[in-house]
């Protein structure tokens, strides 16, 4: 019997890579499940249910961590071995420091019931939707970029990339909170 | 795709056991099989394939299910469980004001496993669904005529580990190796989907006895993959009967001046003239709550306009989890192209006008909506038996799963609406120089502190080499398998020698407890089994050996050699002798015999009956 696929990759038989083909790689997911799922196993020996259930468990682990492009990426990283920084203890980036002091002023007030902080809150809040959509364009093209040339300095702006897009993120959820 | 090349079929047997779909409900429970390729309800001793979930247990005997124990609700209440789903996998202190309304004795030790007080001897709920289930297996295997070994289970979808353990343990204790749990929502969906086959997105809206699910499906070319579930297991038709039979009561005690609340007689008889006013309101613009008690009437008229008010609030309950189901599938209402009603309760003209209104769409009653999710359960079973190839269920995990980390927070692990089986592995170390224990505390749940969650086990890491502290390096996977139930296994990292894990679940029963359980059951239905084989094989042999006395008086029987003769008396002797006996596979081997010995007379017979015909004979 062949041994467990040792990453996400290898579950779908693909080479590393950050951009994907999610279509392609949907179709493959079905086709994957319809043939090892345990379902198809229920009268076949131990150590082939095992397999089964081994092996279908890392599929969809695998589709559920590509189907999203940031999920994904940190995925990525943390094969090369460059583990993202928890933003919740890193400092905001420096380029948003005075942003995220408005957001904080403007939530303050809204707490203490000034209605006119909601408008600045809204404000704020497009401002990061905006940010977060060019970072993703971003992210895209480095995708491309570290998949048609390998290099390290690459995958290093991702990863400040990916660690400022988590720091938006949070805004962007304490925004919305504070709005609904 | 060269990833997996298993040899697989070779070994399979000529005719594996057939595998029945189980549909383990609050109220009734059904067994369902796959006819060739259609699935159809097995009926019961009474004709009717709902098997009430009634359990009586009398003060001396074998516990009664079904029907009859319907009946003991209102001459023996405080020995007849009812609704015992609401009960599995969970602790007394788990049922808060529910305890109130349960008509019998808990006794001490209930907080992990509630154990009931009935008949003299404790029962716990696995116990009770175990009964039910050995019911179902009888009728099934009266019916089709073979013993039944394998079945697949229904659950709710929003049902959590200990829920599901404790369903997988009613089938152990009732002789039946469940070979999986399969979520009633998607049952339901794979009940439909056998006629029309389509792609498309559909919300099944699964309102039963005691439990409410709601589950969105995506359906492309056999594939039914689960986009997310949710639910209350805590929410259904019981919940509407205990807030008319309040009302009753309430009105009752002002009009007799009688409180009858700790009545369990009169509880359990007006429990059944408001669920009768319940049923005719689904048909009728209004009806009437009939109870005659010691001697007194009671009658209340209730028009549906009322009833309708009352359990807007219970009918409400359901819409939240519907939203979150939506929210969390990624989908506004309108992208919902089918709707499907699943569950006795969604025949109140309320609920239908609710989910109408929310999702915008007609939904589909065709199939009865109280079998349908036995019949899904069937085709579940035919595809894990192999009979049906061409469909394929993706569900998910109905809840986040998680671990308790420092300060009582939880870090989720897997995260709810993941496809199942689905895993997680996270590393672990030690705290202290020669620690030899690591505790891992495993909950579920979506909220962030640990006290929130429901906790599901705590696993003890054991016999970790003792090295300096932070130094051990223990990988945990947690696994989440096909039937929604938590698998942990762990590794040392240093050594790459399987780590031991030893499991202290929560709420539920250990293996051992189970194991002892099954025993005893399981004998009595395999005894029952026998019994019921020497029967059906004595009415057999009684027809056949009929038919050849009748035979014996033919003119073929005189032209027959002296020999064969005397070889069917012999096998007629024979069979005879061990008609008595109580090995139902000997009289089956003389049935054979006999069979064999008399083809002879049967052929003649068959010869002089064609010659008679070719004469122009009349035939007898």
């Amino acid at each position: 019997m062949n041994q467990i696929p040792s990453d996400y990759f290898a579950v779908f038989g693909i080479a590393p890579a950050l951009a994907l083909d999610l279509s392609e790689l949907q179709r493959q997911f079905y086709a994957l499940s319809k043939q090892y799922h345990p379902d198809r196993f229920a009268r076949a020996s131990a150590a082939e249910q095992q397999y089964s259930l081994d092996f279908t468990s890392l599929l969809n682990d695998a589709w559920r961590v590509f189907r999203d492009p940031v999920v994904r990426a940190e995925y990525f990283l943390k094969l090369q071995a460059m583990e993202p920084g928890d933003s919740r203890t890193n400092p905001p980036p420096p380029e948003l420091l005075e942003e995220v002091f408005e957001l904080n002023m403007a939530l303050e007030e809204l707490r203490s019931g000034d209605i006119h902080a909601r408008d600045q809150i809204l404000e704020a809040l497009n401002r990061f939707l905006a940010l977060r959509d060019r970072l993703d364009q971003d992210r895209d093209q480095l995708f491309e970029r570290y998949d048609a040339e390998p290099a390290l300095a690459t995958l290093q702006t991702l990863r400040d990339l990916l660690n400022r897009r988590r720091y938006i993120e949070n805004l962007v959820r304490d925004a919305q909170q504070a709005l609904t | 795709m060269s990833v997996l090349q298993i040899d697989f079929g070779d070994d399979s047997p000529v005719s594996p056991p057939r595998v029945v779909g189980i549909d383990l409900g609050t109220t009734n429970s059904l067994v369902a099989y796959l006819d060739l390729t259609a699935p159809k309800v097995i009926p019961g001793t009474d004709g009717s394939p709902l098997v009430p979930s009634v359990v009586h247990f009398p003060a001396v005997g074998e516990p009664v299910v079904g029907v009859s124990a319907q009946e003991a609700l209102l001459t023996d209440p405080s020995n007849t469980v009812y609704s015992a789903k609401r009960l599995m996998g969970r602790g007394a202190a788990d049922l808060g004001g529910e305890l109130s309304l349960l008509p019998f004795a808990l006794s001490e030790g209930s907080e992990s496993v509630i154990r009931l007080l009935v008949g003299g001897r404790e029962v716990t709920p696995p116990e009770v669904g175990g009964y039910v289930l050995r019911q179902l297996k009888q009728n099934a295997e009266d019916f089709l005529g073979e013993p039944v070994t394998q079945a697949v289970i229904t659950v709710p979808a929003y049902f959590n580990d200990a829920q599901r353990q404790a369903t997988k343990d009613a089938g152990r204790i009732a002789g039946l190796e469940v070979l999986r749990l399969v979520n009633e929502p998607t049952a339901a969906a794979l009940a439909y989907g056998l006629d029309k086959r389509q792609n498309g997105t559909i919300a099944v809206y699964d309102f039963g006895g005691g439990t409410f699910d709601i589950s969105i499906l995506k359906l492309q070319e056999g594939l039914f993959e689960v986009l997310a579930t949710n639910g209350d297991t805590h929410l259904g038709g019981d919940d509407i009967d205990n807030l008319l039979l309040r009302v009753a009561l309430e009105d009752i005690a002002s009009e007799w001046d009688r409180d009858l609340r700790s009545d369990n007689e009169a509880i359990q008889l007006l429990r059944r003239a408001v669920i009768n006013a319940k049923h005719e309101l689904s048909t009728s613009p209004a009806a009437t709550i009939a109870f005659d008690y010691g001697g007194r009437e009671y009658r209340r008229h209730l028009p549906r306009e009322i009833f309708d008010k009352l359990i807007t609030p219970i009918i409400d309950r359901t819409l939240a989890p519907c939203r979150a189901c939506l929210a969390d599938a990624g989908l506004s209402p309108e992208q919902i192209d089918e709707v499907v009603l699943v569950g006795g309760s969604t025949r109140i003209p309320l609920v239908r006008q609710a989910v109408r209104a929310l999702f915008k769409a007609e939904p589909h009653t065709e199939l009865n909506p109280d079998e349908v999710v036995a019949l899904g359960a069937a085709v579940q079973a035919g595809i894990l038996s192999g009979e049906v190839e061409d469909q394929l269920l993706l569900d998910v995990t109905p809840l986040s799963l998680g671990i308790e980390t420092m300060g009582g927070v939880v870090s989720k692990l897997i995260l709810r609406n993941s496809t199942i089986p689905a895993s997680a592995t996270e590393q672990f170390t030690t705290a202290v120089d020669g620690q030899r224990n690591v505790l891992i505390h495993v909950l579920q749940g979506e909220r962030e502190l640990a006290k929130d969650c429901r906790s599901l086990a705590r696993f003890d890491l054991k016999d970790i080499d003792p090295v300096m502290a932070g130094m051990a390096r223990i990988e945990v996977r947690f696994l989440i398998d096909a039937n929604g139930i938590l698998n942990v296994s762990a590794k040392d990292l240093r050594t790459g020698k399987e780590q031991t894990v030893e499991i202290k679940p929560s709420y539920g029963l250990t293996d051992e407890q189970v194991e002892a359980m099954i025993l005893e059951s399981f004998d009595k239905a395999e005894e029952d089994f026998k019994e019921r084989q020497v029967r059906e094989a004595r009415v057999e042999a009684d027809r056949i050996l009929g038919a050849v006395e009748k035979a014996k008086q033919n003119d073929a029987w005189f032209e027959l050699p002296a020999d064969e003769q005397a070889a069917v008396d012999v096998a007629i002797n024979e069979l005879l002798l061990s008609y008595h006996g109580d090995d139902y596979v000997l009289i089956q081997h003389k049935m054979e015999a006999l069979d064999h010995a008399s083809r002879g007379l049967a052929e003649t017979m068959m010869n002089s009956a064609v010659r008679g015909a070719l004469k122009g004979k009349k035939i007898e």
